[in-house]
């Protein structure tokens, strides 16, 4: 399959949209428009969900925010519905925005239960406000007009939700094939691993959370003038139940999805009305809600993936072809070799009684490769995590290229120069070689959210594609950009993360183990790649197990044996120095 | 006669990889074997999957029973113990409710005491500390909980992950002379240990595993003083 | 506000608190041994009340058919996996636990209830109807799934609520209960006049959660539990069954809410949707524990009874809603407090 094939399905798709409605039933139509309306939430939540790993309950609370808002605007004080639009979208970004500050710090499910918490609120206030209706609700709201024309009729109102649906869809497929959309990816990779990008996780986390929440407002709008009437029931919990339902039936993370799932869960809903009253008689509301929590477990049981994802495994590969040359990125200006780079002063950290490092001084000269060894908890990991901003040293100071980084966010740090690969790979095993590369290249570009929804970050992409590419081949990963991160054998992935960490032009690179679970060929191959990184005058630090490797790579190694530096020193003297034998190399007779 | 417990073929997949493959190894009634190799060799995954934390193919046979399909609870039901690397100590629970939920899998009550009295013996230590918290012990102490919490089991089969890990010299000292003394209780042990000069001295039989693989083995003594050995794990002089 | 008006907000604070501290408990009992955040626990309550509501008016409740077919659902499925794994001679023990021993309940209760008991009896009865509805779901709809992340386990939770508020409508009805007060004693304390069942609610939200306590402490299936709670791994290498802690925690949990739905029955009148603002408020509470501490969970709860309390005096339209606004700075303090731990996970 080639990019072709795809934008001619995608043509297809939206023709059969476009005549659709003319060979329908009116009932059918209307039914279309649900799964419109309801589909753009569900690709808000897919973003949200399940490309950034942010799971919300509380959708269903800003398409009431705006539903509530255009209603106001336009069934109460007489303006029109595009004013509604415009303060709907505002007051629930707004809103999003608000609640985006105060919670997307918080960790995991914490976060979780606090989009039931602001979506319970919301929504019981939709009921309690005087001015709002209560649980009446406010009706004869306006239809939206477009010039003369009124959109009154299902299909009328249908091509403006289609038309919304469509172009949401194609700038969202654009913006995560961007920058933008990258980090939004490694999202659910971990705080650490992003911010160690030079990503501040907690913007993109705010940025995808009122993306989503822009959606939902567009969804509400259009509900509200599509229904004319509006109450609290359709804002409530249960609903924002069925929206997080729709994006995972359909494959959290895939923007087609939503639709795919909003299209499922209404039509199934629909097919429970019609049939369940045959099989159970006078018992039809009840058992439906029954039958669909019981669906959706059953679902969540036996294809937690989705539908999309797992129909596009059937599908053949798409063929991309490789990037072409481009005009390279900008690059950093390296110290001259031998400057001092890094210098860590009486660095102290604990885990509540136990000191993992213990007032740990050293120096790091640029264009050498420093080794940290020790035994096993001796804190050598500790240490990097502290170096990275990982981790707080809870004494000491750290000076980076002339900067104090002691108190830097971990993000800061990296855009400084340092990048890191991690003991525990980190990589995005769904992403390709080349995406996980260009990860990498974050901190040095910088298109945004619009430049990528509109595309108008070619050049920049390009550049970033073919640097992507250039550290692949430099570490010996050129052959298959294409493959999935995650197909490779985890002594390639070592290897990848540090083609990341290249695409960076860090100054500085930190490696924790990375010939852990090597074989020997491949060792010297990695021994041979960060000689030739030395040579143009990349400084390396980097934590090994493995004295042979280690012995004959490095200019100087630091001995830690818990949590203290043990001695320092070449190759040559650690090796025959008795306090390491003693330590490190199992002396215990 | 057969081996009292036996791996053969074992391939255990592990974050997308083989992490073991082929592995076959035996401990005889009453021997202490060991398993050395390199950080990241595939040790921890064996052990792992011998325990049934991991699932994997090939034939683990226990006593004449085949038991590469049982969970880790059959398992243990049929006295083979862990200590796992990370000691998995259940940290605020007292030392006494440790070694107390070590005797759990017994159906036979009438002897926990009896047992509870001799772990005590062996690590006066933890007598001493009975009352306190286990998350407040120090590093060595917590080692000798979860040797003694699995003792409580009385294991016919004990399996160590890495028993020095982190320790001082001085109690890894004292740690392996404890893992000899077991052998008087008939205890069969397999030992993975990347402190390879310690497990060889107090093992009767050692494999060498490397990138998931055994690539050499024999009985300890003789792979002491193999020079390979020697300039790759024990630190040549 | 005069202070009569405030302590008396107070004492009816704190009653309501003390149901939803025992629902509370329960929830971190089954969040720390399963790490499912079992929402449907108030529901549990109040299907409790309804039973008891149905026994006094001497009509045999609909938990029977409830537990019946769960009970055959969970049969199946466990044969079904017992088979595919290929551990048929486990059968008849799956048989007996799965099948008739809820069933054997049920038939207990529909003999008792012939004979017209009297109340005490009645109020066991409706307990131990209900007490099986837990565990079964969690061997119909949690143990498949018992690998997923929390999230994961979450969303089915929410899931089975919604289907529960169902089953409650098709087997109890529309009609709300109001069951007759345990005790018609009351006394003036500190010029304030206290309902005998308020003190009731919260004599028997202490005993009940020292019960639990003294369970934990001194018996070795108690301290089992808690050993899967504190680590999950260490307790199967000891042969603790994760599934066992579950099955028992579930148990003990769905007593919890039972006692809690009796409790309050009197007191409030009781829909098959009532369940729903019990648990979440509960939950509130157990997070204010951050899902790991009893005392903090019933501390929690009480905070959040007594805060509706006061709220609804100001505002009845919009108690919820501020209840559940003052969730988000509490789940932000308990976020901050974890954090540390979370950083020693990432070590």
């Amino acid at each position: 399959m080639t990019r072709l094939h795809i934008q001619f399905a995608a043509a297809a798709a939206v023709l059969c949209l476009a005549v659709a409605p003319f060979v329908l039933s009116p009932f059918s139509i209307t039914l279309m428009n649900y799964i419109g309306i309801y589909s753009l939430v569900a690709i808000g939540l897919a973003l949200l969900t399940g490309v950034g790993g942010i799971v919300s309950f509380g959708q269903a609370a800003f398409v009431g925010v705006a539903a509530y808002a255009t209603a106001w605007v336009s069934a109460l004080n007489g303006h029109s519905p595009w004013l509604g639009l415009l303060f709907g979208v505002a007051l629930t970004c707004g809103v999003a925005t608000i609640l985006g500050l105060v919670t997307l710090r918080l960790q995991g499910h914490f976060l979780s239960l606090s989009t039931v918490a602001w979506g319970l609120a919301i929504g019981f206030l939709f009921g309690n406000v005087e001015g709002l209706g209560r649980f009446n609700g406010i009706s004869s709201i306006p239809p939206i007009s477009l010039g003369s024309l009124a959109l009154v009729s299902s299909k009328q109102i249908y091509f403006l939700i289609w038309g919304i649906v469509t172009v949401i869809l194609f700038l969202g497929y654009n913006v995560l094939d961007s920058r933008l959309g990258r980090a939004m990816r490694a999202l659910r990779g971990g705080n650490t691993l992003v911010e160690s990008l030079g990503i501040n996780a907690f913007r993109i986390k705010l940025v995808t959370f009122v993306i989503a929440a822009f959606l939902a407002s567009l969804s509400g709008w259009l509900y509200a003038h599509m229904s004319r009437f509006i109450s609290p029931g359709p804002f409530d919990a249960g609903m924002g139940i069925e929206y997080l339902m729709m994006s995972m039936v359909g494959g959290a993370g895939s923007l087609l999805g939503g639709v795919v799932g909003a299209a499922v869960v209404t039509l199934l809903k629909n097919s429970v009305q019609d049939y369940l009253p045959l099989i159970a008689k006078g018992a039809s509301g009840q058992l439906e809600i029954v039958a669909f929590s019981a669906l959706f477990i059953l679902f969540l049981q036996w294809a937690r993936q989705g539908i999309v994802p797992f129909v596009a495994r059937s599908l053949p590969k798409t063929r991309r072809a490789r990037p072409q040359p481009a005009p390279p990125l900008p690059r950093r200006a390296q110290l001259a070799p031998g400057e001092l780079l890094l210098k860590v002063d009486g660095a102290e950290r604990r885990f509540g009684g136990l000191v993992a490092v213990n007032n740990v001084s050293f120096e790091v000269r640029s264009g050498e490769i420093l080794a940290v060894i020790g035994p096993n908890g001796a804190g050598k990991s500790t240490m990097f995590n502290c170096l990275t901003g990982a981790l707080r040293v809870n004494k000491g100071d750290i000076v980076f290229a002339g900067r104090p980084i002691t108190r830097e966010a971990q993000s800061r740090i990296a855009k400084a120069g340092i990048a890191r690969t991690f003991q525990h790979v980190k990589l995005r095993p769904r992403m390709s070689l080349l995406e996980n590369v260009m990860l990498g290249t974050y901190a040095r570009t910088r298109a945004g959210l619009f430049a990528g929804a509109f595309r108008v970050n070619r050049r920049e992409e390009a550049s970033v594609r073919h640097e992507a590419l250039m550290q692949l081949e430099r570490v010996g990963l050129g052959e298959k950009p294409f493959e999935l991160a995650g197909n490779l054998p985890l002594g390639n992935q070592r290897i990848l993360e540090i083609a990341r960490a290249l695409a960076a032009d860090p100054t500085l690179l930190v490696l924790d183990e990375p010939a852990a679970g090597l074989r020997r060929q491949e060792k010297l191959r990695l021994a041979e790649l960060l000689r030739s990184l030395r040579a143009d005058h990349l400084t390396i630090l980097i934590v090994e197990h493995d004295m042979e490797f280690v012995m004959s790579l490095v200019d100087r190694i630091v001995v830690l044996d818990f949590g203290s530096k043990l001695c320092e020193g070449a190759p040559a003297a650690i090796r025959s120095d008795e306090r390491v034998q003693e330590a490190y190399l199992g002396g215990v007779a | 006669m057969s081996s009292m417990f036996s791996l053969s073929d074992v391939t255990v997949c592990y974050d997308n990889v083989d992490a073991v493959r082929n592995v076959s190894l035996s401990v005889e009634e009453g021997q202490i074997v060991t398993v050395i190799g390199p950080n990241g060799a595939g040790k921890t995954t064996l052990l792992m999957a011998a325990i049934g934390l991991l699932s994997s193919k090939g034939r683990m046979v226990f006593q004449g029973s085949d038991i590469g399909k049982m969970s880790v609870e059959d398992r243990v039901e049929r006295r083979v113990c862990l200590v796992p690397e990370k000691r998995e100590l259940f940290s605020d629970m007292s030392v006494a409710d440790n070694l107390l939920l070590g005797s759990y899998s017994l159906r036979d009550r009438s002897g926990v005491q009896k047992t509870l009295d001799d772990v005590y013996d062996r690590f006066p230590r933890l007598k001493e500390r009975q009352r306190q918290a286990a998350g407040t012990l120090s590093g060595g102490e917590r080692q000798m909980l979860a040797l003694g919490r699995a003792l409580m089991a009385k294991p016919k089969l004990l399996m160590l992950d890495e028993p020095s890990l982190g320790l001082a010299p001085l109690i890894v000292r004292e740690i392996f002379r404890t893992i000899a003394s077991l052998r008087e209780l008939g205890v069969s042990i397999l030992l993975v240990e990347q402190n390879a000069r310690a497990a060889l001295e107090t093992a009767d039989y050692g494999y060498v595993l490397e990138t998931g693989e055994i690539v050499q083995s024999g009985p300890a003594k003789d792979l002491i003083h193999d020079p390979r050995l020697i300039t790759a794990y024990l630190g040549g002089h | 506000m005069t202070s009569d008006i405030a302590a008396i907000l107070a004492i009816d604070g704190i009653a309501t608190g003390a149901v939803y501290a025992l629902v509370a408990i329960g929830t971190v009992l089954i969040f720390t041994v399963t790490r499912v955040i079992f929402i449907p626990f108030g529901d549990i309550a109040a299907f409790t009340a309804l039973t008891l509501a149905a026994l006094d008016a001497k009509r045999f409740p609909g938990t029977g058919a409830l537990v019946v077919i769960l009970a055959c659902l969970a049969t199946l499925i466990e044969i079904t996996s017992l088979a595919r794994s290929g551990e048929l001679r486990l059968l008849p023990r799956a048989l007996s636990f799965y099948l008739l021993l809820p069933l054997a309940v049920v038939g207990a209760a529909w003999l008792v209830m012939r004979m017209d008991p009297p109340l005490a009896v009645r109020l066991v009865l409706a307990l131990m109807l209900t007490m099986p509805i837990s565990p079964l779901l969690d061997r119909i709809v949690f143990r498949p799934i018992a690998d997923g992340t929390v999230l994961l386990l979450l969303t089915v939770s929410v899931a089975l609520h919604f289907a529960l508020v169902g089953l409650g409508l098709l087997f109890f009805g529309p009609e709300g209960v109001r069951t007759e007060p345990l005790t018609s004693f009351s006394t003036v304390f500190a010029g304030v006049l206290i309902s005998g069942q308020t003190l009731l609610i919260v004599i028997a939200a202490l005993v009940f959660s020292g019960l639990l306590f003294l369970f934990f402490d001194f018996t070795l299936v108690g301290k089992s539990l808690r050993a899967t709670a504190v680590n999950r791994t260490g307790s199967r290498l000891m042969g603790i069954r994760p599934e066992r802690a579950g099955t028992i925690a579930y148990l003990l949990g769905s007593l919890m809410a039972g006692v809690s739905g009796i409790l309050i029955a009197p007191v409030n009148t009781v829909f098959y949707d009532s369940g729903f603002l019990i648990g979440l408020k509960a939950f509130v509470g157990a997070i204010v524990g951050g899902m790991t501490s009893y005392p903090g969970a019933a501390i929690g709860a009480v905070g959040v009874g007594i805060l509706e309390s006061f709220a609804s005096f100001e505002s009845s339209a919009l108690k919820d809603v501020i209840v559940f606004s003052l969730l988000i700075p509490i789940l932000i303090w308990r976020s901050l407090a974890s954090l540390h731990s979370e950083e020693e996970i990432e070590e």
